[in-house]
């Protein structure tokens, strides 16, 4: 599937009804959605013929996407029965059923659930700034699903911070950022004062040990060249 | 919610030992279709437990054909496969409930969303 095809497919995934200020519940659009997803099928393959778990996947943007794809086995979590019924009419817009089971859970309980297991992670998590740390709980829990690697959206300033914390703490055997993207965030909360702001996010791909000798110097190499192109051409560059 | 997804969960409730399989009430069944890929049935028949993913099938009635046992030669027969498919992918549990084996807690189902949320004092 083309980029374009992907996109317009996810075009029309609904955001939050009304977002939850405490859940961080800032909708991740289509376009850095479907460019996130794209990015990682088409440089790692680890989305077709995955298990891939998706952590506070809020509408289910995330989900779908992966699901477009060609993942057999989509588990879509996340702590908010309100955000999952929209995921879920979202997913019934699709003519043909998607293979995504949504699970109300908390994410800070995950580590209990020892059978979940995930080829790859996928997550837009919370940035941390309503809650602290949240962040980085999105990221141990996504470790705990024992996956061969975790893709996950996160603020450029928290940078260093995740690097050591996912290769000295949470075990990754690589801790990489794909690309930089703005993240055009329209006002959606009452305290929003400008109509719309941009932030500053990576893309990472964090590996675990298992998987690790599997990636080739050869991804590398084409992910240095898809980065490069990512970054000419970016949704909240307009 | 599909018996793949439910051969993935168990009742994470602190202290519980014997928290799976989880036991299903099945008050509502839906089914709907999922592609047919027998690689990757293969590969799931590896990573599910296959008794918890039995005792899902008996209690969504879709357990017909379905052996105790798995051979070499029915993982590469697409009769049994096919059955293999149905039961895994295809069935879902839309309302109803998960039962913890141990505690008795259940674990609702609703519009094929089970609730797995603890209570505080379940943590």
């Amino acid at each position: 599937m083309k980029l374009k095809e992907l996109h317009a497919l996810m075009q029309d995934i609904e955001p939050f009804a009304q977002p939850k200020v405490q859940l961080e519940q800032y909708p991740t659009g289509a376009d850095i959605a479907s460019r996130m997803l794209y990015t990682i099928e088409s440089m790692f393959n680890d989305i077709e013929g995955n298990i891939v778990v998706d952590l506070g996947t809020g509408t289910g943007m995330l989900a779908i996407g992966a699901a477009l794809l060609g993942s057999p086995c989509v588990v879509a979590l996340d702590v908010d029965a309100d955000a999952l019924q929209v995921a879920q009419d979202n997913c019934e817009q699709f003519e043909d059923p998607l293979p995504i089971d949504f699970v109300l859970c908390d994410v800070n309980q995950l580590q209990q659930q020892q059978r979940l297991q995930a080829d790859t992670v996928i997550m837009n998590p919370p940035f941390g700034t309503k809650m602290k740390g949240a962040d980085m709980a999105f990221l141990q829990a996504a470790c705990s699903l024992g996956p061969k690697q975790i893709y996950s959206l996160n603020k450029s300033s928290t940078r260093s911070h995740i690097q050591k914390a996912a290769l000295k703490e949470l075990g990754c055997s690589s801790a990489e950022v794909l690309a930089e993207l703005r993240y055009n965030l329209p006002a959606t909360m009452r305290f929003h004062k400008q109509a719309s702001v941009d932030i500053e996010v990576d893309l990472w791909r964090f590996e675990l040990p298992a998987a690790a000798a599997a990636a080739g110097a050869a991804a590398v190499k084409k992910m240095k060249r898809m980065t490069n192109r990512m970054m000419l051409d970016l949704p909240g560059q307009r | 919610m599909k018996l793949l997804t439910h051969n993935f969960l168990q009742c994470h409730i602190k202290g519980v030992k014997n928290g799976y399989p989880l036991n299903i009430e099945a008050v509502k069944i839906e089914e709907r279709d999922a592609d047919f890929d027998p690689d990757f049935l293969r590969s799931m028949f590896k990573r599910i437990d296959w008794k918890a993913f039995l005792v899902g099938a008996q209690a969504l009635g879709c357990a017909e054909g379905l052996p105790q046992a798995v051979s070499e030669e029915q993982l590469q027969d697409d009769g049994f496969l096919q059955k293999f498919h149905h039961a895994l992918l295809e069935v879902c549990l839309e309302e109803g409930s998960l039962i913890c084996p141990e505690t008795g807690r259940r674990f609702p189902v609703v519009k094929g969303i089970p609730n797995m949320l603890l209570n505080e004092d379940e943590v």
